[in-house]
């Protein structure tokens, strides 16, 4: 298709973006201000993560986009077509085979290799934003490494709950400096995020903010001492493939309190069934 | 002796007008120092001169520090600036809304200088912070209320206890009774002077309450369009005031 440029932005946005991409690798978990373009889908769809995704592509890359884990809800959908579309790249639902994987608030169940990026759609950046909504503040904060205030936001959780209440988007230190906002996934997912063979890229487009982890970068979700940090998730197994050991969704499937749990990656999901496991619910 | 804070020429200007104008003064250890004078006289720019909210045109804070001893905190970095002021330093605003965290429990108020500082561990926390509430009279039963369901009087003891957990060395104080009907004001002067002497606390207190200072300044500094115009021990300036505007200033007390 030719009436777009490869991957629909022009090549001197692209170039921007990949800067931007640089300056964030080269300073892990600082966020990176970029000019953000208007993209052709509303903020809050992953405007972020697309022009991220579109400044790392390659004709030859095998691309892949999920949404809260699976790969065939509309966000998901819509995406993986308008690269197919405006970029000819072939895509894939098969986390192994994806060398880009664009997500929305997961990171796949099947650990990540040397080699694959992936690009997170990112709602808001800044961790400390509802606790202090100056930005200029908030960025002198980041600056002098203030991050005193993010604990309160924790303290918060244990007297209103008795424990850390926090269980998506859950603060991250970067290397024992920059505080981070992994964008919202579940705090499940929060181990994953340190030493990662994969690249990870993280774009905010409303907020027009980019940051990443280089692989195999020091994250440490934060806490206190005696409250530690606990990925925490549904202690049920899937009803489909009947593992025990990824993160669950709840379905309701009558009206009468019925629910099964499935698993929110539906590749992973997909795979060990096809590998022959069932879980109770499994037709 | 050093003194805790040495204050030399400070000058601010705002355009043409003049904030204050070379004010200097020695504040010793223990020492309370009062500043009085009409509104626009100058007061709160000098005390955020001080205090590293406002940058002044000239002259230096020296403030004798824990580390390094005397140090000039106008020209320090920064972040070492604001260490002082989350450790050694307490600033206690007129309207405590401006020094609480309005949104965060009365407990979460209380330990963010905690945490600021580094503490992680959330049962000591929280156990200084009922702590402290205890000793500016509030029911330890209210750590988990939010600021907002408490009165002006109970907001403004909490802005204190805020304020006083990482132990500072020095106060500054903008009207800290200022806005609070007389009774709950009296209350608030007898805690802070308990405070103030139990602490060992230097304290700087800006007002335009003669009353104040009189119950808790050993010594008064009388301003006048940005000058200082008559400093001196604090009975002595209020009981026989020297300058036509301290005159004034004590003669236009109302007595009851």
């Amino acid at each position: 298709m030719n009436a777009y440029n490869f991957a629909y932005l022009d090549e001197q946005t692209k170039r921007m973006i990949r800067r931007a991409i640089l300056k964030g690798l080269a300073i892990p978990g600082y966020q990176v201000p970029f000019a953000s373009r208007e993209m052709p889908m509303p903020y809050g769809w992953g405007t972020g993560g697309v022009q991220v995704s579109a400044a790392v592509l390659t004709p030859e890359d095998t691309f892949k986009v999920i949404d809260q884990g699976a790969d065939d809800t509309t966000n998901a959908v819509s995406i993986r077509t308008f690269f197919e579309r405006t970029a000819g790249v072939e895509t894939t639902t098969a986390t192994a085979d994806a060398s880009v994987i664009q997500t929305r608030h997961r990171i796949p169940e099947e650990p990540l290799a040397e080699g694959q990026i992936l690009v997170y759609q990112v709602p808001i950046p800044e961790p400390l934003r509802f606790l202090e909504p100056r930005e200029s503040e908030t960025r002198k904060m980041h600056s002098l490494e203030e991050y005193g205030l993010m604990h309160v936001k924790l303290y918060e959780d244990i007297s209103r709950h008795g424990h850390i209440a926090t269980s998506y988007a859950y603060p991250v230190k970067v290397e024992g400096r920059y505080v981070m906002d992994p964008s919202p996934i579940p705090k499940f997912d929060n181990p994953k995020l340190g030493d990662m063979a994969a690249i990870q890229l993280f774009g905010a487009g409303r907020e027009q903010r980019i940051y990443a982890l280089p692989p195999y970068t020091q994250v440490i979700s934060l806490d206190f001492e005696d409250h530690p940090f606990e990925a925490s998730k549904a202690d049920h197994c899937c009803g489909l493939c009947g593992t025990t050991n990824s993160y669950l969704d709840e379905v309701i499937i009558d009206d009468a309190g019925g629910r099964m749990f499935v698993c929110s990656d539906t590749d992973y999901c997909e795979a060990r069934q096809a590998a022959g496991h069932k879980g109770k619910d499994a037709a | 002796m050093t003194p805790l804070l040495s204050v030399h020429d400070i000058t601010k200007h705002y355009g043409a007008h003049i904030g204050c104008a070379d004010v200097s003064f020695d504040l010793y250890p223990g020492e309370v120092m009062g500043i009085v004078g009409e509104s626009g006289s100058g007061k709160s720019t000098l005390l955020n001169c001080m205090a590293g909210h406002v940058t002044p045109d000239a002259g230096e804070v020296v403030f004798d520090t824990r580390a390094d001893g005397p140090k000039d905190t106008v020209t320090m970095s920064e972040p070492e600036r604001r260490m002082l002021s989350r450790t050694d330093w307490a600033f206690v605003h007129q309207h405590a809304r401006d020094g609480l965290r309005m949104g965060v429990s009365a407990g979460g108020n209380v330990g963010e200088r905690l945490m600021a500082v580094g503490e992680r561990h959330y049962g000591d926390i929280r156990a200084k912070a009922t702590d402290w509430l205890g000793r500016v009279e509030i029911d330890a039963a209210r750590v988990d209320d939010r600021p907002t369901t408490f009165s002006g009087g109970m907001q403004q003891r909490l802005q204190i206890a805020r304020n006083l957990v990482t132990g500072p060395r020095l106060v500054f104080m903008d009207e800290p009774t200022g806005g609070l009907d007389v009774s709950v004001q009296a209350r608030l002067l007898d805690l802070l002077r308990g405070l103030v002497r139990d602490m060992g606390l230097s304290a700087i207190i800006v007002t335009h309450d003669l009353a104040v200072v009189r119950l808790l300044a050993d010594r008064l500094m009388v301003m006048k369009s940005g000058r200082v115009v008559e400093t001196g021990l604090t009975d002595q300036v209020l009981d026989d005031p020297q300058h036509a505007y301290s005159q004034l200033l004590v003669s236009s007390v109302l007595q009851v």
